[in-house]
């Protein structure tokens, strides 16, 4: 692409996101070190870290996990895990008869504050399209078999409201601590399309 | 969903990803920090941002885009362009004019230093 080597090419986005940028910054609608802040904050501080510390106390602190069944947002949000879109968090429990599994149909709403920016493929129209349809086959593709009296349900995020799956804790974990739980959690876990293994993979 | 989205069995299969970077490039990165930072400042609600993404998403997949998730700041790309000309915060002119501004920056900058913006911008 870039042929003439005396001289710099930029790429048709980087040309637009700059352009906006510039007159952006110069109408005092953004500071580029406020734009600096959020990108740190995204790339290294909120992860699904976040949501697995609030699965692990959930296991751990029965008081705490009746809060976040009741009122997902304001228990989140005693641990500092805040979003800043306004969006109400649901935290929904999978059970032994229960598999919740969650998706946006139009636009990849996610809970940000808890597991960071979503995959790729939860931003993908075959997974927005399937998991609707076909919540079994999509998840056999993750490798999740649920058995047929279990019950699936596939729960659409929307800009106002976000989820947050409680997966089952796994068995082998009594004596474990809330830190040592933490490792354990995976994001996909609390997607809903894996569940938490056992530790040391003897499921 | 609409009449021209594929049906269920034309659906290809899910693209799959490790637990890789968030921002694949840089200006990702930007286009995402600077919609959060208009919408903290109060210039448009998250529900008409979102409402914005959804339509270039739609709209991407009805020009044929499989839409496997690599393309989706592409669109959110475009639905930042389109909510700040709707917000009346710039104008569609201004931005291409100012797009011209940097191809042309760029051009006139050696290879390997700073691209910056000609002080009559």
């Amino acid at each position: 692409m870039d042929d003439h080597h005396d001289h710099s090419h930029l790429a048709d986005t980087d040309l637009r996101v700059r352009a906006l940028e510039s007159l952006l910054a110069e109408k005092g609608l953004v500071d580029p070190a406020a734009l600096d802040e959020i990108v740190d904050r995204y790339e290294n501080k909120v992860g699904p870290r976040n949501g697995a510390r609030v699965v692990a106390k959930a296991w751990t602190d029965p008081e705490f996990k009746k809060w976040l069944l009741e009122d997902a947002t304001a228990a989140i949000g005693s641990l500092g895990y805040v979003g800043t879109q306004g969006a109400d968090l649901v935290v929904l429990e999978n059970t032994a008869d229960v598999h919740n599994v969650t998706v946006c149909t139009l636009c990849s709403c996610y809970p940000w504050s808890v597991l960071g920016l979503p995959p790729a493929w939860y931003k993908s129209f075959p997974y927005r399209a399937r998991l609707v349809k076909e919540p079994r086959p999509v998840l056999e593709e993750f490798g999740l078999t649920l058995a047929s009296d279990v019950e699936v349900r596939v729960w659409d995020s929307t800009a106002e409201l976000r989820y947050l799956v409680l997966p089952e804790r796994p068995a082998g974990t009594d004596g474990m601590s809330e830190d040592e739980l933490v490792d354990l959690v995976t994001r996909n876990s609390m997607i809903g399309t894996e569940k938490v293994a056992s530790p040391a993979g003897d499921a | 969903m609409t009449a021209s989205v594929p049906t269920q069995e034309e659906l290809p299969s899910l693209p799959r990803d490790e637990d890789g970077p968030v921002f694949r490039e840089p200006w990702e990165a930007q286009a995402f920090a600077m919609t959060l930072r208009l919408y903290d400042g109060g210039h448009f609600t998250w529900p008409e941002w979102a409402d914005c993404l959804a339509t270039e998403i739609t709209a991407a997949q009805e020009a044929g885009d499989p839409d496997l998730g690599d393309t989706y700041y592409l669109h959110w790309l475009k639905a930042l362009e389109r909510i700040v000309a709707q917000k009346g915060l710039l104008t569609e002119d201004e931005l291409s004019r100012r797009k011209d501004v940097w191809d042309r920056a760029a051009h006139a900058t050696p290879h390997g230093e700073p691209i910056v913006l000609p002080p009559e911008c």
